[in-house]
């Protein structure tokens, strides 16, 4: 929120950003414009998908994603337009993951296959949905940490990846993979894999962001969303910014808010001013504006409500504007422009 | 081209209606319209019970109840006149397992299985799970027959139509190649036993090495017991999975008018149609509309006009309004020919959407609901939208 002079985002030194929210909050297409955001000239920035929707491949306009990172943007360049660095994108699911892990850590990407094909990731997700989370997350913290080489002191093959994650709802136990495991795997390779991967998760390098729109009940899931990665983790998942999406434009404010929603504006006064536009009163025109203003006015008094209700989260709180005709590559960008106009990438 | 219309009240009325599922994508207002039809249901005389599956407790707040705890809960301030009552649950989904696990094993078993790692894990994590036991606790519902019309609410999935799968998916589990591995030295034949011993070795060797010893020992200890208390459980989902095809249930889509949700939607109709589940229609929420005919373009250079200081009609009448701030009804009817121009281009991408969706899938009925100025959190709200909702005719 406060531009600091030594830094140049809010989160410098963050290697993975997760952004989560509520369904309908438009996470995923905030998570696309972050990754976009902070791909600027010579940073290569990773976006993960873990849900197999390919909502990614839609907002790119590109086929659907294979597990494999596909380069699928430039970033946005110091001029608001795309000149800076790259994109990659990589949708990322159990059963690849899982042949990536036992091929990493164990060389067995064979057996991984027969493993496969005996349909142990069903059997993983049915009983034990929480091994295959671990799976998920563990390729997001390795693409986190992955250098070019294996030579002390290699670069990051990536700065920086954006996890569009779970909704709100489950954010606080999808990232918990330590403890979700725990019970089932008290020592043993499991085990080990998931403390790695909580480490990272846990470290401050990694910060959780919260997509909302201004409504009741996504702002609430936000507050609560935050309160349990706070609760179930003792403060060691860090909880980010909020980001404030398709935020609508107030048309009044001050002394003419107050009258608009309280109903006391004087439709005549409406009517004198249509006049003056040329636009004569017909149809009970005046008053359906009225009704229109009205309506307008307690949205205004409800999204400074909710506004006022996340400032209690104590997070920085980036806010992007309505993209009036959908979202599309050029749309994307704007928001990108927004979001590191404001130090959140 | 337009949609028929969705005709609630015809559904809602007819007794032979028993089971009403609103499906959707997340945030698209799915709790709150399964609600709004519970309440316009039992407020026309249904014994109306309305079961929820989404753990934020959305339905709870709406219906002004404290807390749903897996029994349905009469909903104070129903409207009683014509004989009907509305009762509401949200689903607990571990003590939902947990009632099956003790129902189908005897004592010394069940208590083996709730202590197991992975029978903890499977039944209170949120993924699958409670797809598999919504499903449950609708077939419990309707067994019991106390209500005569359950409208369920189905959760927030990763995949919007799993609680559909989650019969099948359990059978599949069940009969999986694993399975049988796992608990293979207790049950397979000889002849599969063959086959088998070839790889056991090595695939049992790199599971062990994987998951490790104890690990893999609580998962077969798991299955196993799971194998032989899970057969009336699966039956129970297969008859579950027949009643959703049967003529008394209705399928409602709810989307909002947003391209991910009409996508979703569309993904709903076509999956519907291959299962063969009845689908009465679409309910399309938040719609944008407004009564004034006056364009967005015009209202959008009116306001210009007037923002610039230009009055073509002359000067505003001296005197009028508030003194202090002679220009007060220019400041308004701005910001009133704005909101205007606003909601008349939100409301044409709307249409334009849901054009889209009705081209594709012209015979699907649909019934729009206004954005409502404030969301809902009490029964008044939930009425409004029930009669919003029925009031398509017009």
């Amino acid at each position: 929120m406060n531009p600091r002079p030594t830094r140049d985002t809010d989160w410098d030194g963050v290697r993975l950003h997760v952004v989560t929210g509520k369904g309908g909050t438009g996470k995923t297409t905030v998570a696309a414009a972050m990754a976009l955001a902070l791909a600027t000239a010579g940073r290569k920035v990773l976006l993960i998908e873990v849900e197999g929707r390919q909502g990614i491949a839609r907002l790119f306009d590109c086929p659907p994603l294979p597990y494999a990172e596909r380069k699928v943007a430039i970033g946005l360049g110091a001029d608001g337009a795309g000149q800076g660095g790259d994109v990659y994108a990589l949708a990322v699911e159990p059963e690849g993951a899982l042949l990536d892990y036992l091929d990493m850590f164990y060389n067995l990407r064979r057996t991984g296959k027969a493993l496969t094909r005996l349909g142990v990731m069903d059997f993983a997700s049915t009983i034990a949905p929480g091994l295959s989370d671990l799976l998920v997350t563990g390729k997001a913290t390795e693409a986190a940490r992955r250098r070019v080489s294996s030579r002390r002191g290699s670069p990051h093959a990536y700065h920086t990846v954006v996890m569009d994650a779970p909704p709100t709802g489950r954010i606080g136990r999808y990232l918990n993979v330590s403890a979700e495991v725990s019970d089932l795997a008290k020592v043993g390779p499991i085990r080990t894999h998931a403390d790695t991967v909580a480490r990272v998760i846990r470290s401050p390098q990694t910060v959780v962001h919260f997509v909302t729109t201004l409504e009741e009940m996504p702002v609430q899931e936000t507050l609560d969303g935050i309160g349990e990665l706070r609760e179930l983790t003792g403060g060691a998942i860090r909880p980010g910014g909020i980001i404030i999406n398709m935020a609508r434009p107030a048309m009044l404010a001050g002394a003419d808010l107050s009258a608009a929603v309280s109903g006391s504006l004087d439709v005549t006064e409406l009517a004198v001013g249509l006049k003056a536009a040329g636009i004569s009163d017909n149809h009970g025109l005046a008053a359906d504006l009225m009704t229109e203003l009205r309506e307008h006015a307690q949205q205004v008094i409800l999204q400074n409500r909710e506004r006022a209700e996340l400032a209690t989260a104590e997070r920085p709180l980036y806010e992007l504007p309505m993209v009036a005709d959908g979202i599309d590559l050029a749309g994307l960008y704007q928001l990108a422009a927004a979001l590191r106009r404001k130090g959140a990438a | 081209m337009s949609a028929p219309r969705l005709d609630i009240d015809r559904i809602i009325d007819d007794r032979r209606t028993r089971i009403i599922v609103c499906c959707g994508s997340g945030g698209v207002g799915k709790t709150t319209a399964a609600a709004a039809i519970g309440l316009r249901a039992a407020e026309r005389g249904r014994q109306a019970c309305v079961l929820t599956v989404d753990p934020a407790r959305r339905l709870a707040q709406s219906m002004g109840l404290t807390s749903l705890d897996n029994i349905p809960r009469r909903v104070d301030g129903t409207r009683t006149e014509s004989g009907g009552s509305l009762h509401a649950m949200m689903l607990d989904m571990k003590r939902t397992f947990d009632e099956i696990v003790e129902a189908h094993a005897d004592p010394d078993r069940a208590a083996q299985i709730l202590a197991n790692p992975f029978y903890q894990s499977l039944s209170s994590s949120f993924a699958g799970t409670q797809e598999y036991m919504a499903m449950e606790k609708l077939g419990q519902l309707r067994h019991a027959d106390e209500w005569d019309l359950i409208v369920v609410d189905t959760p927030p999935s990763r995949s919007a139509l799993d609680f559909l799968d989650a019969p099948q998916r359990l059978g599949r589990f069940l009969d999986g190649r694993l399975i049988r591995l796992l608990t293979a030295p207790a049950k397979a034949g000889m002849a599969y036993m063959k086959v088998l011993n070839a790889g056991l070795a090595v695939v049992t060797g790199a599971l062990t090495k994987v998951l490790g010893t104890q690990l893999l020992k609580d998962a077969q200890t798991f299955v196993t017991a799971l194998d032989t208390m899970f057969g009336g459980f699966r039956e129970r989902a297969e008859w579950t999975y027949r009643l959703l095809q049967a003529p008394g249930t209705a399928f409602l889509i709810v989307a909002a008018p947003e391209p991910d949700a009409l996508r979703e939607a569309s993904y709903f109709v076509e999956r519907l149609d291959e299962e063969r589940m009845p689908l009465a229609g679409l309910v399309l929420n938040r719609v944008h509309t407004s009564p004034a005919r006056l364009s967005a373009a015009r209202s959008l250079a009116a306001a210009e006009t007037l923002d610039m200081g230009d009055r073509p009609n002359g000067p505003v009448l001296p005197g009028y309004g508030d003194p202090d701030r002679p220009d007060r009804s220019i400041s308004i009817t701005v910001a009133a020919l704005r909101t205007h121009a606003e909601r008349m281009n939100l409301g044409k991408r709307e249409r334009r959407l849901a054009e889209h969706f009705t081209s594709a899938h012209p015979a699907i009925p649909v019934a729009e609901v206004v954005a409502q100025p404030e969301d809902v959190h009490d029964l008044a709200g939930l009425r409004v939208i029930g009669e919003v909702l029925s009031q398509q005719a017009g």
